[in-house]
């Protein structure tokens, strides 16, 4: 047994890096349960009916957020609608034809690079080719702003998914003389269709937070509307807004709108963890 | 007869077969069209920043991006201050956030219980789902004014007449600034990076590992000259992928930043970035040059995330073919 001085010091030096080690786990978890709490400590307060009830007020009278909700709701859904087919054909694409081939590694590759791409830069494009061309504001331009948020997340985890369906299960079904098609819809769709939900539940919930490429988008609307060709309330704007007015019933519903948002992001996102931890490794 | 009715019935059964090949040919086509949509949507991107940004570089040319001044009254704009504020906040971010990942990635894969496991990487993965514009709240409201109170008049005092590095912690205490963007954005990108660590680090085959330990090394001394030469090129590639992300990040960057277009020394000042400086003026800004100078931060926004993540990809794509060439 040699206690000699430099086992002691690599015992040290072990022990040191591995307390760091947990000391900086602890440091993330910190700023996760010290933002929750704020949200419920700011949040939980103005958290009532008429918030589901009553359009945005203005300053220093009481309303509620309905319009907002709404708006998001409308916003989120078009981006859904449009960012979803998209997505799982173009994964099919990649995953059952292009596979290997030169064409398919460039779009991966493209595809990366919409997934990383700044939110607001998308914005701007979005500004640029819609918004500036039909000379106003709308709901459809943040709708189309989120879709094309949207798409690279489905893309990406869509194909994963594909990818883990065995070759065998393609094979037995093109032997009994199902064509192609016959064998992605009724057989791989299927066989990855949990994998896909998946894809799309954290695409939602990536897209229902954004911000920036709905401020020149989409922009905001103090009214209750529903018409996707005008500005449109919806909850992220409508919180940086009020968030930085200096009016206290304004913030308070900053809070309350926050608050919802977090825990309706965190539930869809918790969801679909679940989902991929109980598919994914059935193979 | 007999052989008339088998003549109609491969007839059929070829008018089936046609059908079947032209679904089939149909549902590759649209299949590859959704493929060529992304490629189509990205480099229309590019085109339409590149086009839309041109008066602004027709009208300055390298000054541009070299200047300083930011002045919409007078038309004159230049992008150094954001563009120094966009590399500076996210040099912050990293310099924070890659130490604490790897020690996050180190924790799940080397030190934590199997129970624990699964609950800590989610919790550290929820910090990922908060929207941005929650984290801007979040450190405007509650963090830069405590921040400002107790921990910057401290920093001032004790390290801002240290020599040299001194200048970076002087001023006054206002909580935002430079400094505040920078840590807000570390926190944000330390589940995107930790997430990277953390697989790479479970591809590095148990064989190796179990050899050190057979040798009598410790847990730390596995990691540093086992488990990290061996993950080196994957750690690289997924800490690009968090400077991706810092560097395009907007909405808790313009909340605590202050949204000053002075360039200044000290990280405690007030400062803007690329994305905070569109977020703030865009839907504001009036007149051509106006417009399309800030379209032209854009652009240079998005080639700068642009080559970071080919960066990463590269060394991401180098790590997975050595792990495949090994098995």
């Amino acid at each position: 047994m040699a206690r000699s001085p430099r086992y002691l010091r690599r015992r040290l030096v072990n022990g040191a890096n591995l307390s760091m080690s947990v000391l900086g786990t602890l440091f993330g978890l910190f700023w996760l349960v010290w933002l929750l709490w704020t949200l419920v400590s700011h949040g939980l307060r103005w958290l009532d009916l008429s918030l589901f009830s009553q359009s945005t007020p203005p300053p220093v009278t009481p309303g509620g957020i309905a319009n907002a909700i709404v708006g998001s709701l409308l916003i989120t859904l078009v981006g859904v609608v449009v960012g979803t087919p998209i997505g799982i054909l173009a994964a099919t694409w990649l995953a059952e034809f292009g596979r290997h081939s030169r064409l398919a590694a460039v779009i991966r590759f493209v595809n990366d690079i919409l997934l990383s791409a700044p939110s607001i830069v998308i914005g701007v494009f979005i500004y640029a080719v819609v918004v500036a061309r039909f000379g106003h504001f709308s709901g459809w331009a943040g709708g189309l702003a989120l879709a094309i948020i949207m798409l690279p997340v489905v893309l990406r985890t869509t194909e994963d998914m594909l990818k883990l369906v065995p070759d065998q299960m393609r094979e037995a079904a093109a032997a009994l003389g199902a064509p192609r098609w016959r064998v992605i819809v009724t057989v791989v769709y299927r066989g990855a269709l949990g994998g896909i939900l998946t894809g799309v539940l954290l695409g939602v919930a990536r897209i229902s937070g954004e911000t920036a490429p709905l401020l020149f988008t989409a922009l905001n609307n103090q009214f209750w509307s529903t018409d996707m060709n005008r500005p449109i309330a919806n909850l992220p704007v409508m919180i940086f807004q009020f968030a930085m007015s200096p009016y206290d019933n304004w913030q308070h519903l900053a809070w309350a709108a926050a608050l919802l948002i977090t825990l309706a992001i965190l539930v869809l996102s918790l969801v679909a963890r679940l989902l991929i931890h109980s598919r994914s490794f059935v193979k | 007869m007999n052989s008339a009715l088998v003549s109609a019935a491969s007839h059929a059964r070829s008018a089936r077969q046609r059908r079947s090949a032209a679904a089939d040919a149909l549902f590759h086509n649209v299949t590859r069209g959704a493929a060529l949509v992304v490629l189509a949507l990205v480099i229309a991107i590019l085109v339409v920043l590149l086009v839309q940004a041109w008066p602004a570089f027709h009208a300055f040319g390298w000054h541009f991006l070299t200047g300083s001044e930011w002045d919409p009254v007078h038309q004159r704009f230049s992008a150094l201050s954001s563009i120094c504020g966009t590399l500076v906040t996210s040099l912050i971010a990293m310099l924070i956030a890659v130490p604490v990942s790897f020690g996050i990635a180190l924790f799940i894969t080397e030190l934590a219980p199997n129970w624990l496991r699964r609950p800590v990487s989610t919790a550290i993965e929820l910090l990922a789902a908060i929207p941005s514009i929650i984290y801007g709240m979040w450190g405007l409201f509650v963090f830069a004014p405590l921040f400002g109170e107790y921990l910057q008049p401290w920093i001032t005092a004790h390290i801002g007449n240290w020599p040299l590095v001194g200048v970076l912690f002087q001023g006054p205490p206002m909580g935002i600034g430079i400094f505040t963007a920078g840590l807000i954005l570390a926190i944000m990108v330390i589940p995107f990076i930790s997430a990277v660590m953390r697989d790479v680090f479970e591809l590095v085959p148990p064989v190796l590992k179990e050899s050190a330990y057979g040798v009598g090394c410790t847990t730390w001394e596995v990691v540093r000259h086992v488990v990290l030469p061996y993950t080196r090129v994957g750690v690289v590639g997924g800490i690009m992928l968090g400077l991706g992300r810092a560097l395009g990040e907007t909405m808790a960057v313009t909340f605590v930043i202050g949204n000053s277009h002075t360039l200044g020394l000290s990280l405690f000042n007030a400062g803007n970035t690329i994305s905070s400086t569109l977020a703030n003026e865009f839907s504001e800004a009036v007149g051509r040059t106006y417009t399309s100078s800030l379209i032209a931060l854009g652009l240079i926004l998005f080639l700068i995330t642009f080559v970071v993540l080919a960066i990463a990809k590269l060394l991401l794509v180098r790590m997975a073919r050595r792990e495949g060439g090994k098995t």
